[in-house]
């Protein structure tokens, strides 16, 4: 693979914009195969040569979901995580689980990144943000989701990983989902110490946690708690959902392929295309050929297949 | 002979706060057993036993072990990373018997950054998170509060939005109103408020309350996080006094050491001398020189004169 000077990217991003429409092709084949580092590079050298802000000049040119999967990309990660919660708050609904993924998938230093980028941004925290625009039973959980700051090691306890299965395990079959215990086990306890405690809950009591919590299908808050597992203990399979249900059109996370492809890429998504593999007959390549065209296609391919090349 | 003026420097610097080693030393290197076995007889801190011999009260050697060890916790605390005497605080609160007072002081007076250090620092130190301790160990009405205190990441800056600070004023004002039928601390809403919005913010709702005359220095939990996270200055100010009252509980002691160890160096040590002035009439430094004894209280007096 041949690499530019960070110099040579900057001219050919800046001839990409020159004249009647844009070379859509050439800002693809630079920037989807840039790590996040080096477009931080790019963006800097762009700014001092040219006086004008990079992502500026790609909202001037590009059109709806290119230009949204572009930029998004062209963020630095814990910047695009800031954005990306920011939009989730504003326009919130109970459905939303934009949150719920960004607070579980991510780790404590990452999630604490996107918060320092959110006070730059945007001026006030990002939980002072989701508990002024979420209220009740989901404000209960949100709020201390994006509010913690897990500790990452892997030691466990087996008599705590006991003693809150069972207590899970009580709450559920009360069907007092949103009890305080619920809420503090999932939003306190580390990733390690909760894999523990529902692997015990499904050895001690026959079920997956989540088969437990489907008994309402169409209540929210369960779908909520569902993701909130499923994101702190098999993201991988969280992220294979989000993106079968973007593909077939199904559901209403808007833009979920995009947010997923530009947040994973550079994170577990050889892992999510295993996974997706195995859980539908096609690639996901193959999928997302059939579902998209043009250059947002032409973009995302390329950004699935970033680690590969 | 011992004379009576010694028997009273020793009572003394076994009393109080701190312990005076120099009249210790004068006085009890140069007496003899006889000198010994009188201020035994005298003093209150020693009984008759019934196989007649005079023993030292159980809770006043205690009492001397705590008074000892002032000297070197305070040392120990001073020379420590802020993060970890800050993680270690907490850890000492959530485990001793509910110190509720400490886990706020520490998680509304100390910056973000501080206090993500703290958080940092803990989990080093006890393979857990604070907010997990917290909530696992607290289980009562003030769960909610001290979480979401621990687990806050202000916003540093200084914009403030007034319609929101007025709304939300007059939201905390109708909690404050009904305190009597209701906890504050238990509204899901002054929760969400004290416990994630900037300082800055909370500051201009603080000056609203003060045009209704609500001075939130009452004992409360709330009024106390208020105070911590608007007017420290007031509520350290506070905290120094009860802690050199006469009488005062070890609990309550222990916290002229906390305070002055991690204020010393910030900007708000001046503040908080200027504070106590003012409230109390007397510098803090007399004051702590007329209560505090030896080398302990030249340690408190020595950090507390820096930056002058």
């Amino acid at each position: 693979m041949a690499t530019n000077s960070v110099t040579e990217d900057c001219e050919q991003l800046r001839k990409a914009f020159a004249g009647w429409g844009t070379n859509e092709g050439l800002i693809i084949s630079i920037l989807a195969h840039r790590s996040s580092a080096q477009i931080k590079l790019i963006r800097e050298t762009y700014a001092q040569t040219y006086g004008e802000d990079l992502l500026k000049d790609l909202d001037k040119e590009l059109s709806s979901d290119f230009e949204r999967v572009v930029v998004l990309w062209a963020l630095d990660p814990a910047e695009r995580d800031a954005f990306l919660a920011n939009e989730a708050t504003k326009r919130w609904t109970s459905s939303n689980q934009v949150l719920v993924e960004i607070a579980c998938t991510r780790t404590s230093h990452q999630l604490l990144l996107a918060k320092q980028a959110y006070h730059a941004r945007f001026k006030r925290s990002l939980e002072e943000d989701v508990a002024h625009h979420t209220s009740g039973d989901f404000r209960k959980l949100l709020v201390p989701l994006v509010s913690t700051y897990r500790y990452e090691g892997e030691e466990v306890n087996m008599t705590l990983a006991k003693s809150e299965a069972k207590i899970l395990h009580e709450k559920i079959s009360e069907k007092a989902y949103n009890h305080e215990d619920v809420i503090r086990i999932l939003s306190t306890r580390s990733k390690a110490q909760i894999n523990a405690t529902l692997n015990y809950y499904k050895n001690e009591f026959g079920n997956d946690i989540n088969k437990d919590l489907k008994t309402d299908p169409k209540d929210e808050f369960l779908a909520i708690l569902r993701a909130t597992v499923k994101c702190l203990t098999r993201p991988e399979k969280y992220f294979e959902k989000v993106l079968r249900l973007a593909i077939n059109k199904r559901g209403t996370d808007e833009g979920a392929l995009t947010r997923v492809v530009t947040t994973r890429a550079e994170i577990d998504m050889k892992i999510i295309k295993e996974e997706y593999h195995k859980r539908n007959s096609v690639t996901l390549d193959h999928a997302i050929g059939k579902d998209t065209t043009g250059d947002y296609e032409k973009m995302l391919l390329a950004l699935v297949g970033h680690g590969d090349a | 002979m011992a004379l009576s003026h010694e028997f009273q420097a020793l009572t003394k610097s076994f009393s109080g706060f701190g312990v005076d080693e120099k009249s210790m030393i004068s006085v009890l290197g140069k007496w003899h057993k006889d000198d010994i076995k009188s201020y035994r007889k005298e003093s209150p801190h020693f009984v008759q036993d019934d196989r007649l011999f005079e023993k030292w009260v159980d809770h006043h050697v205690d009492f001397l072990k705590h008074e000892f060890l002032r000297l070197k916790n305070a040392v120990v605390l001073w020379t420590m990373h802020p993060w970890e005497r800050d993680a270690r605080l907490m850890k000492e609160a959530i485990d001793g018997p509910q110190a509720y007072g400490v886990i706020i002081e520490v998680a509304c007076t100390r910056s973000s950054e501080e206090l993500l250090g703290a958080r940092r620092a803990y989990h080093s130190l006890f393979d857990h998170s604070i907010e997990e301790d917290i909530a696992y160990r607290v289980n009562d009405s003030h769960r909610k509060l001290l979480v979401g205190l621990v687990s806050s990441y202000r916003y540093e800056g200084t914009k403030v939005h007034e319609e929101i600070v007025k709304s939300e004023a007059k939201i905390l004002c109708a909690a404050i109103k009904n305190a009597d039928r209701k906890n504050p601390i238990e509204d899901e809403e002054v929760v969400r408020i004290v416990t994630t919005r900037s300082k800055p913010h909370l500051k201009a709702i603080f000056q609203h309350f003060k045009g209704i005359n609500e001075n939130l220095d009452g004992e409360s939990t709330f009024d106390k996080t208020m105070q911590c996270l608007c007017t420290p200055q007031t509520y350290f100010s506070k905290v120094l006094d009860a802690s050199l009252r006469h009488g005062a509980d070890e609990n309550t002691k222990v916290a002229l050491t906390r305070v002055i160890v991690t204020r010393a160096d910030e900007e708000d040590m001046k503040e908080i001398k200027e504070e106590y002035h003012k409230q109390h009439g007397v510098s803090l430094s007399k004051k702590i020189d007329d209560e505090v004894n030896g080398n302990f209280k030249d340690f408190l007096l020595t950090l507390i004169a820096r930056g002058e």
